[in-house]
C-alpha cells in the first residue's frame, strides 16, 4: 500500500493511495497563495496600479519591466493571476481509478486533473459538495475572465531569472508548474464526471475496496471517508469539526461534570465524587436555566448547518490519513467572532465601513447568523450589510434547501414556515441585501457606513479590489480578514501605504490539536499519516509542543512529491467457497476445537473476487473433438497425497531407530531443532518444527526406511 | 406541658404505635422532638413519664416485634435518649429494662428494621443525647453497645458512619473528663472501661494500616482534639503518637487527608501546642513525607499557626512555595530563582507531579495560589514575604497559559503544552494576582503584570471568566497605584497604561458575549468610583468613547448589562463624566435626557435588575444632591416614588422606602434621634419649618407611598415602611405644637382608606393629604406592634405545640377517610 503526496499544503490535499489494486485519488485541493505574488485585477480602472513602475536588476537591466512591477517595495509579477498545482509527474495520472472530494474547498483543482492529465475514472462526491464547489468556481472563473488582461507573464519563470528576483518570488515554488485559471466549460466538464453519494453509501470499487463517505461536520455536505476491504481499513480524515450541534452550554455542562470529576480532589471515594458532580451539573443546569438563552450567542453557530462529525465508523482502522486540521491552531473559533463583531461595530459607530474578503459560501453564514443575533444588541440595525459576488444568490437560496445535509436542530426548521437559515430574514428585512457586483443596482442602493461581504480573500481579484481602493486611505474603515487560507499581511502588501485599520480574526472550525488527540484516542488508529507540518510546532511558536500530533506510534509524516509505503501487512484474503462444494468437506478433528479438511478445488479470481469451485470430474476418455478440447482446459488432476501433521519426539524415534537396527545414532541439538546423525550411514535426519528433511547419498532404499519410520509418528488425513 | 397537650398525647401514643397508621409527614416527627426537648430542657423528665404514661407505652411498645415503621423506631430511640439524659429519668427507665431492650441487643439491633438507615441514625443519636451523665458508662460498657457503634464507623450510610464516629468522640470525652480527679494516669488500666474499649479500638485501627479503618480512627482522633480541651488529651496523644508516625513510614501513605486534619488539629489544640510532646518533629516529618498535593493544605495549616518553631515555618513555606519554584526555573535560565527564600527549589517530585497529567497540574497550581492567596492577608504570614518572586510566577503562570512566554527548558515546554488554554489555572492565578496588588514590587515586574493583564484583556481567546477576572485583578493593581510625588493626581506610568486600557474596554462594551459587557461595565462603574476625581482619568476616559458606549448599553437586550449599565452611567453622571458633558450648551438638555432615561428604565423594563439599579442611582444622587436631582428635588423625588410604587419587585419598592428615608432626612433635618447613645436631648424641629418641611413631604406623595408599603405583601418592605414612618413620628411630633395650633385634623377619610388597604383594596387613592392628619394618623397607628409582629416568623399565629398535636392527629384522620372514599 503506497500513498502518493501530490500536495504539500495541508489543508489543500491532493494524495493518492494505492490499495488492493485500486488507485485512489483522495482530494484535490487548489494552492491558490501562489496568486499573492501577482499584482491585484482591478474592477475599475486604477491609476495606482497602472502607473506603477517596472522593475529592474539592480545593475539598471529592466528586461522585466513589463512582467514584474514594483509597489511599496515589494515586486509582483503584473500577469493574468495562477495557481500551483498539485504534483503531476509523481505518478501517471491517467491510471487513478476514483476520486474522493471531502468538501468543496478541496476540490478545486480537479478540472486541471480531469481535464489535462488523461483522467477516465469517476468522481465521489456529496451534493452540496459539487453545487458549492461548482459556484466557488464559477465565482474565481468569472473573477478573472471579467477583467481581461492581454499579458500573460512567463519570463520571470526561468530559473536562472527567478534566482536574481526578490523574495518572495525568489523562493516561489514550482513555478514551472503554475497555472492559469479553468475555463467555465473546463469545470463543466470536470462536474459532469462526478457522481453524487450520500452519507454512509457503501460504493464498490471493482469488488476489491468499499468507499463510504461520512459526515465530517466541518461544512455543507463535507466528509470524511473510509476506504475497506474485508481484512483492512484506511480513513481517511480531512477538514472535520467537533462544534457540536448542541447548544454551547450543555455541552460545557458536559465539560464541567467530566473536568469535575477529574479534578476533584484524590481523597474522596468515587461515590462521594460522583454525588459532587451530579449535583454541580443540576447546578449547572439550573444556573442554565435562570440566565438564560442569550449564552448561545457567542458561540459559534458553525458547523451547525452541517451534520456531526461521525467518529464511531473511523474506529479499528489500520491507517488513519490526518489532513485539514485548523490553520490556526491559537485562535479559537468563538473568541474570534466575538472579535469580529466588537471591531465591526466600533468601526461603523464611529462611521466608517468595514470590508471582509471572503468566499460566497462557509464562514460567510456562520458570520451573517451571528450579527442576526447581534446587530439588534449593537444597536446596528439600521447598517446596511451587503454581499457581493457573482453567485451571492445561488448560494444564500442553495444553503436552504439542502435539508437532509442540515443537522438536526435546522432540519427542523425546513418543515417550519420559518427558513433554516436566518439570513433569510435579514434580506426580508431588507438588512442584508445581496447583488452580483459593484456594477448595476449596487451603485444606485449603496449608502455608508456600510459591511460588505465580498471576494476574493487573497484580495487579488474580485470586487473587494476595488473596496480595497476605495477605502483604503481612510482610517475610519476596517477590513476584517475572516477566512484563515491567506496570510493578511501578504495579501495586503499591493495596497500599501494602507490608513485604513486591519483587523485579523481567522475563523476556522477544523479540528485543533487537542480536540484531535481526543479523536485519536477514542478511534485508536494502528498508524497515523499526515502532513509534515502537523508534526512539529508551528515555526513561530517553537515552544509550543502543545501544537502538534502527538500519538503512539508516532504519527508518519509526508511532504509534497513524496512518496510512503504504509506499514501495512496484508494477511488475509477473502474467498468465497461453492456451497457443494463445502458440502464435499470432511473436517477432521486434530485437536479440541480445531478441524481441518482438505480442499482440492479450482480458484476462480475475477473482478477481485475469489471464489472456490469443485474441481472438474476426471474427463472420460477422448472422443470426439469437443471433448478434447474440454479435456485441454481441464488442470492436470494427480492423485492426491495425505497431509501429515504432528510432531517427533526425538528420544522414541531414536528408540525407534535402534530398534530397527541402527546402532550409531548420535542426536546434535540446533537452535531450530534437532539433528539425528546415522554415522554409518552417513546419513542426516533434520527435524524441525514445520519441516523434516533426510539427507542420505542415493540411497533411495535407506531414504524410504527412513521416511516409514518418520512417518509413523505423525498423523495422516 | 399544659394540660391540653396531655389530653392530646395518649391518642398521639396510640397512633404512632398503630403500625397500619403510619405517620404522612416525618417533619412532624421533628417538631415533636423538638417539643419534647424544650419539656425535658425546663423540667423533670422523670415527672413527665410519670404524669404521661403513655409515653411509656409507647417506647415498650416498640419493644415488641412488629412492623413499626422505621420512622417511629427512629423517633421512638431518639426519644427515649432525650428522657434518658436526666439520670433519675435514665435509672427509671433502667429498672423498667427498656434501655436495654431498646439499645442492646434485643432491641432493633437484631431487627429487620436495623437494615434502615434512619433506624441505624436513630439509634446513634439516642445514644448521644442518652450519654450526658457518668452512670451510662457503664450500660455503655456493658451492654455491647460500644461493639455495634465501632461496626457503624463504616456504614454504608454516610450520614451513620459520621454521627457513630462523633459519637464515640463524646463518650470517649464524657469517660476521660473527671475535673476533680486532676489529670488521668498514663496507665490505661486506670482508665475507665468505655475509654480503654476506645482508645484500644483506635490503636488496634492505626495499627492495621487498612486505609478505611486508619480514616475512621484517624477521624475519631481528629473531632476529639478539636473539641476536647482536658488536661487527659495530653496523655492521649503521648499514648498515641508513636502508632501515628509509625503511620509515616508506611509506603504508600494510608489516609494522607485525614493524616494532615489530625496533626493540624493537634497542633491547634491549646493543651497540646504550647507543650511540645514530639508533635513539631511529627509535623516536620509529614511535610517531608507527602506528596506536593496532600502537604500543601498541611503546609498553610501549619503557617496559620500562631506559635510554632520558625524552622518549622520556613519548611512549610517552602513546600508551599516548591510549585512555584518549579514555574519559576522552568521558565528561567538562571539556577535557581531569585528572592525565594533559601531552599525553595523545585524538588523533581514536584516537577513529576507538575507534568504527570493535565488535571494533577492545574490542580496543584490551583491550590497552591489559592492557599497563598490566603495566607497573604494573614497577620502571621511568613515575613520577609517574598513580593516579588510570587508576583513573577502568577505572571509566567499566567504567561505559561495563553501560549506567550518562551520556556528555557524541556520542563518548561511541557508545562506550556499542559497549561496552554487552561482557564482554571488561569482563573486562580488572576485571583492570587489581584491579591499581590496589596503591596508593590520592583517596577519592571510591576510593567510586566501590567503588561500581561492587557494581553489577557485584549486576547479573544480569554474566557468570559477569565476576562472578569482579568477586570478585576486590573482594577485592584489599578487602585493601589502610587501617585505621582507632590500632586494628587495619577502617576505617568498608569496614565500610560490607561491610554492602552481604554480602548481595550471599549471592544469589549462592544462584545456579543454579554458576560463580557457586563463584566466591562462594572469594571467602568469601580473605576469611575474611585478615580472619578483625578484629572488624567478624567482626561482619558473622556476621550475615550466609553462613556457613550456605556449609555448605549442602557438598551441593551440582556438586563443584566442594562441594569450594570444603569450603574455605570450613573456613576459616571455622579462624576460629571457622563458621555456628553463636555459639550457646554447640549449640557442642560442631555442631562436631563439621561434622568428621563433612567426614569424611563424605571417604569418600564420588563426585568427587575435594571429597575433596582435605576433606584440605587436615583438614591445615591439624591443623598450626593446631584446637579440634575438638586435643580429640582421634589418634582424628581415626586417621580420616582411614583414609578416605585407601581413596581412588582419588592426589592424596587424597598429601594424607594430607602430613597424616601433620604429625602426626609434631607428636609427634616439629619435625625440625631437616630444614634440612641447621644448625649443631646432629640432636638426639636421648630413648628414653622417643621409644617413647610411636611408639606413638601406631602407633595411628593411620600406618605401615602410609606402607608402603601406599610401594608405591602412583601415583609420586608413593610417592616422598612414601618421604620420609616416611626422615624417621621420621632421626628414630628416632638414639639408637639402642630397639630393643637391646627386644630383637630379629620383623619377618618385616610384611616378608612388605611383599613381598606390593610383589607387589600390596594387599589383605591389616599387623596391629598393634610400634614396634621398623617400625624394624627402617625399617633393613632401601633406602629411598635406591628414592628414587633412582621418581626415574627411567618408561622408564628400557628405554632404551638397543642397545632402540633392536632396536626398530626388529623393527618391520620384525613388519611383514613380517604382510604374509606377509595373504597
Amino acid at each position: 500500500m503506497k500513498l502518493y503526496c501530490l500536495s504539500g499544503h495541508p489543508t489543500l490535499p491532493c494524495n493518492v493511495l494505492k490499495f488492493k489494486s485500486t488507485t485512489i485519488m483522495l482530494d484535490c485541493g487548489l494552492d491558490m497563495t501562489s496568486t499573492l505574488n501577482f499584482l491585484p485585477l482591478p474592477l475599475v480602472q486604477s491609476p495606482r496600479l497602472s502607473n506603477l513602475p517596472g522593475w529592474s536588476l539592480k545593475d539598471g537591466n529592466a528586461f522585466l519591466d513589463k512582467e514584474l512591477k514594483e509597489c511599496s517595495g515589494h515586486v509582483f509579477v503584473d500577469s493574468v493571476p495562477e495557481f500551483c498545482l498539485p504534483e503531476t509527474e509523481l505518478i501517471d495520472l491517467s491510471t487513478v481509478d476514483v476520486i474522493l472530494i471531502s468538501n468543496y474547498h478541496c476540490m478545486m483543482a480537479l478540472p486541471y486533473i480531469t481535464e489535462h492529465t488523461g483522467f477516465t475514472g469517476t468522481v465521489y462526491a456529496t451534493e452540496p459538495t459539487v453545487q458549492i464547489g461548482r459556484l466557488l468556481m464559477e465565482e474565481l472563473v468569472n473573477f478573472i475572465e471579467r477583467v481581461p488582461k492581454a499579458q500573460s507573464a512567463s519570463l520571470w519563470k526561468n530559473k536562472d531569472i527567478q534566482r536574481l528576483l526578490p523574495s518572495p518570488l525568489k523562493d516561489a515554488v514550482e513555478v514551472s508548474t503554475w497555472r492559469r485559471c479553468y475555463t467555465m466549460q473546463e469545470v463543466n466538464s470536470a462536474l459532469s464526471k462526478i457522481q453524487l453519494v450520500g452519507y454512509s453509501q457503501k460504493i464498490e470499487l471493482f469488488g476489491a475496496v468499499q468507499v463510504t463517505p461520512l459526515s465530517s461536520g466541518y461544512a455543507l455536505g463535507s466528509s470524511n471517508w473510509i476506504i475497506q476491504s474485508h481484512y483492512e481499513k484506511v480513513s481517511y480524515v480531512s477538514g472535520s469539526s467537533l462544534l457540536t450541534t448542541h447548544p454551547q452550554h450543555l455541552t460545557a455542562a458536559v465539560d464541567t461534570v467530566h473536568q469535575s470529576l477529574v479534578e476533584l480532589p484524590s481523597g474522596l471515594g468515587f461515590w462521594s465524587k460522583l454525588v459532587v458532580v451530579v449535583f454541580l451539573f443540576l447546578f449547572y443546569l439550573i444556573f442554565c436555566r435562570i440566565i438564560g438563552r442569550k449564552r448561545c450567542l457567542l458561540s459559534l453557530p458553525s458547523s451547525s448547518f452541517s451534520q456531526p462529525m461521525d467518529q464511531a465508523s473511523l474506529k479499528n482502522s489500520d491507517v488513519l490519513v490526518l489532513t485539514g486540521l485548523t490553520q490556526i491552531p491559537t485562535a479559537n473559533p468563538d473568541g474570534m467572532v466575538g472579535e469580529f463583531c466588537s471591531n465591526l461595530a466600533l468601526t461603523v459607530r464611529n462611521g466608517g465601513n468595514v470590508l471582509v474578503p471572503c468566499y460566497p459560501s462557509g464562514v460567510i453564514y456562520d458570520l451573517l447568523e451571528c450579527l442576526y443575533q447581534y446587530i439588534d444588541s449593537a444597536g446596528l440595525s439600521n447598517i446596511p450589510f451587503y454581499f457581493i459576488s457573482p453567485v451571492a444568490n445561488s448560494s444564500l437560496e442553495f444553503s436552504q434547501i439542502f435539508a437532509e445535509w442540515l443537522c438536526h436542530n435546522k432540519q427542523t426548521k425546513v418543515y417550519l414556515p420559518e427558513p433554516p437559515f436566518p439570513h433569510a430574514e435579514l434580506i426580508q428585512t431588507n438588512k442584508l441585501r445581496h447583488y452580483p457586483s459593484i456594477h448595476g443596482d449596487f451603485s444606485n442602493d449603496f449608502r455608508q457606513p456600510c459591511v460588505v461581504f465580498t471576494g476574493h480573500p487573497s484580495l487579488r481579484f474580485g470586487d473587494v479590489v476595488h473596496f480595497m481602493e476605495l477605502w483604503g486611505k481612510s482610517s475610519l474603515n476596517t477590513v476584517i480578514f475572516t477566512e484563515p487560507d491567506f496570510s493578511y499581511l501578504e495579501a495586503l502588501a499591493p495596497y500599501q501605504p494602507l490608513a485604513m485599520k486591519c483587523i485579523y480574526c481567522p475563523i476556522d472550525t477544523r479540528l485543533n490539536f487537542i480536540q484531535v488527540s481526543k479523536l485519536l484516542k477514542e478511534v485508536q488508529p494502528l498508524h497515523v499519516v499526515c502532513p509534515e507540518q502537523y508534526t512539529q510546532p508551528p515555526p513561530a511558536q517553537s515552544h509550543r509542543m502543545d501544537l502538534m500530533i502527538d500519538c503512539q506510534p508516532p504519527a508518519m509524516s509526508y511532504r509534497r512529491a513524496e512518496v510512503l509505503a504504509l506499514p501495512f501487512k496484508r494477511l488475509f484474503e477473502k474467498i468465497e467457497i461453492m456451497p457443494e462444494l463445502a458440502d464435499s468437506l470432511v473436517p477432521m478433528e486434530i485437536k479440541p476445537g480445531i478441524s481441518l479438511a482438505t480442499v482440492s478445488a479450482v480458484l476462480h479470481t475475477k473482478d477481485n473476487k475469489h471464489v472456490l469451485q469443485p474441481p472438474p470430474r476426471p474427463a472420460p476418455p477422448t472422443s470426439g473433438k469437443k471433448r478434447k478440447r474440454a479435456s485441454e482446459d481441464i488442470p492436470d488432476c494427480k492423485v492426491l497425497k495425505p497431509l501429515l501433521s504432528g510432531s517427533i519426539p526425538v528420544e522414541q524415534f531414536v528408540q525407534t531407530l535402534e530398534k530397527h537396527g541402527f546402532s550409531d545414532v548420535k542426536v546434535e541439538d540446533t537452535a531450530k531443532g534437532h539433528i539425528v546423525l546415522l554415522q554409518e550411514a552417513e546419513t542426516l535426519i533434520q527435524i524441525e518444527e514445520d519441516s523434516t528433511h533426510i539427507i542420505c547419498d542415493n540411497d533411495e532404499m535407506l531414504r524410504v526406511r527412513l521416511r516409514d519410520l518418520v512417518l509413523k509418528f505423525l498423523q495422516k488425513f | 406541658m399544659d394540660p391540653e397537650c396531655s389530653q392530646l398525647l395518649p391518642a398521639l401514643c396510640a397512633v404512632l404505635a398503630d403500625p397500619r397508621q403510619p405517620v404522612a409527614d416525618d417533619t412532624c416527627l421533628e417538631k415533636l422532638l423538638d417539643w419534647f426537648k424544650t419539656i425535658t430542657e425546663a423540667g423533670s423528665s422523670l415527672q413527665l413519664l410519670q404524669e404521661n404514661p403513655c409515653l411509656v407505652e409507647l417506647l415498650c411498645h416498640v419493644l415488641k416485634p412488629q412492623g413499626l415503621s422505621a420512622r417511629v423506631l427512629s423517633f421512638s430511640l431518639r426519644l427515649a435518649g432525650v428522657f434518658a439524659a436526666q439520670e433519675s429519668c435514665f435509672q427509671y427507665l433502667q429498672q423498667a429494662e427498656l434501655l436495654p431492650g431498646l439499645f442492646g441487643e434485643a432491641g432493633p439491633l437484631g431487627q429487620a428494621a436495623w437494615s434502615a438507615p434512619t433506624v441505624r441514625s436513630g439509634w446513634i443519636q439516642g445514644l448521644r443525647s442518652l450519654a450526658q451523665h457518668p452512670s451510662a458508662l457503664p450500660f455503655l460498657a456493658d451492654c455491647g453497645t460500644l461493639d455495634t457503634i465501632f461496626s457503624l464507623q463504616g456504614d454504608s450510610s454516610l450520614f451513620v458512619a459520621s454521627a457513630a464516629g462523633q459519637l464515640l468522640v463524646h463518650i470517649l470525652g464524657l469517660s476521660l473528663q473527671r475535673p476533680a480527679e486532676g489529670p488521668p494516669s498514663p496507665q490505661a488500666c486506670d482508665w475507665p472501661v468505655c475509654a480503654q474499649k476506645i482508645v484500644g479500638h483506635i490503636e488496634g485501627s492505626l495499627r492495621s494500616m487498612a486505609t478505611p479503618q486508619v480514616t475512621q480512627a484517624l477521624n475519631v482522633l481528629t473531632t476529639t482534639f478539636g473539641h476536647c480541651h482536658g488536661p487527659w488529651m495530653q496523655v492521649l496523644w503521648e499514648r498515641l503518637s508513636p502508632l501515628v508516625a509509625c503511620l509515616l513510614q508506611e509506603d504508600p501513605l494510608p489516609a494522607a487527608h485525614s493524616l494532615v486534619d489530625l496533626l493540624l488539629s493537634v497542633a491547634r489544640s491549646p493543651v497540646l501546642s504550647s507543650s511540645d510532646c514530639g508533635l513539631w518533629e511529627t509535623l516536620a516529618q509529614t511535610l517531608r513525607r507527602l506528596s506536593p498535593a496532600q502537604a500543601g493544605p498541611l503546609a498553610l495549616g501549619i503557617l496559620k499557626l500562631q506559635d510554632c518553631p520558625q524552622a518549622l515555618r520556613a519548611q512549610a513555606f517552602g513546600v508551599l512555595l516548591q510549585p512555584l519554584a518549579c514555574v519559576l526555573t522552568a521558565a528561567d535560565q538562571a539556577p535557581g530563582p531569585p528572592g525565594l527564600p533559601e531552599g525553595t527549589t523545585g524538588d523533581s517530585v514536584t516537577v513529576d507531579t507538575l507534568l504527570s497529567s493535565k488535571s494533577a497540574c492545574a490542580g496543584l497550581l490551583c491550590q497552591t495560589l489559592a492557599h497563598l492567596e490566603l495566607l497573604q492577608p494573614l497577620p502571621q504570614r511568613p515575613s520577609p514575604w517574598p513580593q516579588a518572586p510570587l508576583l513573577g510566577a502568577a505572571v509566567t503562570i499566567l504567561r505559561f497559559c495563553n501560549g506567550s512566554a518562551a520556556p528555557a527548558s524541556d520542563v518548561g515546554g511541557r508545562l506550556c503544552a499542559i497549561l496552554a488554554g487552561c482557564v482554571r489555572v488561569q482563573r486562580a492565578a488572576l485571583d492570587f494576582l489581584g491579591a499581590l496588588a496589596q503591596e508593590t514590587g520592583p517596577q519592571e515586574l510591576v510593567t510586566q503584570v501590567s503588561a500581561v493583564l492587557l494581553e489577557y484583556l485584549r486576547s479573544p481567546d480569554s474566557s468570559p471568566t477569565v476576562l472578569k477576572k482579568a477586570f478585576q485583578a486590573t482594577l485592584r493593581w489599578l487602585l493601589s497605584s502610587p501617585r505621582a510625588p507632590g500632586c494628587c493626581d495619577l502617576d505617568p506610568d498608569t496614565q500610560l497604561f490607561l491610554r492602552e486600557l481604554l480602548p481595550v474596554l471599549r471592544k469589549r462594551l462592544c462584545s456579543p458575549c454579554w458576560e463580557v459587557r457586563d463584566s466591562g461595565l462594572e469594571f467602568l462603574t469601580q473605576v469611575t468610583r474611585h478615580w472619578g476625581g483625578q484629572a488624567g482619568f478624567r482626561h482619558a476616559l473622556l476621550a475615550s468613547e466609553v462613556p457613550e458606549l456605556a449609555e448605549q448599553l442602557l438598551r441593551d437586550p440582556e438586563s443584566y448589562v442594562r441594569a450594570s449599565a444603569v450603574t455605570a452611567v450613573g456613576q459616571l453622571s455622579s462624576q460629571g463624566l457622563h458621555a456628553t458633558a463636555a459639550s457646554p450648551e447640549q449640557l442642560g438638555g442631555q442631562k436631563e435626557s439621561l434622568l428621563a432615561e433612567l426614569l424611563h428604565v424605571l417604569s418600564t423594563d420588563s426585568e427587575g435588575f435594571p429597575r433596582r439599579a435605576a433606584m440605587q442611582v436615583f438614591t445615591e444622587w439624591l443623598r450626593d444632591r446631584h446637579a440634575d436631582v438638586a435643580e429640582d428635588t421634589e418634582r424628581f423625588v415626586a417621580r420616582v416614588l411614583q414609578a416605585a410604587s407601581r413596581d412588582l419587585d419588592w426589592e424596587v419598592r424597598a429601594q424607594g422606602l430607602e430613597l424616601a428615608l433620604v429625602f426626609l432626612a434631607q428636609t427634616l433635618g439629619q435625625p440625631s434621634a437616630r444614634c440612641p447613645y447621644a448625649v443631646a436631648a432629640p432636638q426639636a424641629t421648630p413648628p414653622g419649618p417643621l409644617a413647610q418641611a411636611l408639606r413638601a413631604l406631602s407633595r411628593v406623595r411620600l406618605f401615602e407611598f410609606a402607608f402603601r408599603a406599610l401594608f405591602d405583601c412583601d415583609r420586608p418592605v413593610a417592616q422598612k415602611s414601618c421604620d420609616l414612618l416611626l422615624f417621621l413620628r420621632a421626628q414630628a411630633t416632638p414639639s408637639g405644637g402642630l397639630q393643637e395650633a391646627e386644630g383637630s385634623p379629620d383623619v377618618v377619610p385616610v384611616e378608612a382608606a388605611l383599613q381598606r388597604w390593610r383589607a387589600g383594596e390596594q387599589g383605591e387613592p389616599l387623596g391629598d393629604l393634610e400634614p396634621e392628619a398623617v400625624l394624627a394618623v402617625l399617633r393613632s397607628l401601633d406602629l411598635e406592634g406591628l414592628r414587633g409582629a412582621l418581626a415574627e416568623s411567618s408561622d408564628h399565629v400557628e405554632k404551638s405545640p397543642q397545632s402540633l398535636l392536632q396536626d398530626m392527629l388529623a393527618t391520620v384522620g384525613v388519611r383514613g377517610e380517604n382510604q374509606a372514599d377509595c373504597y
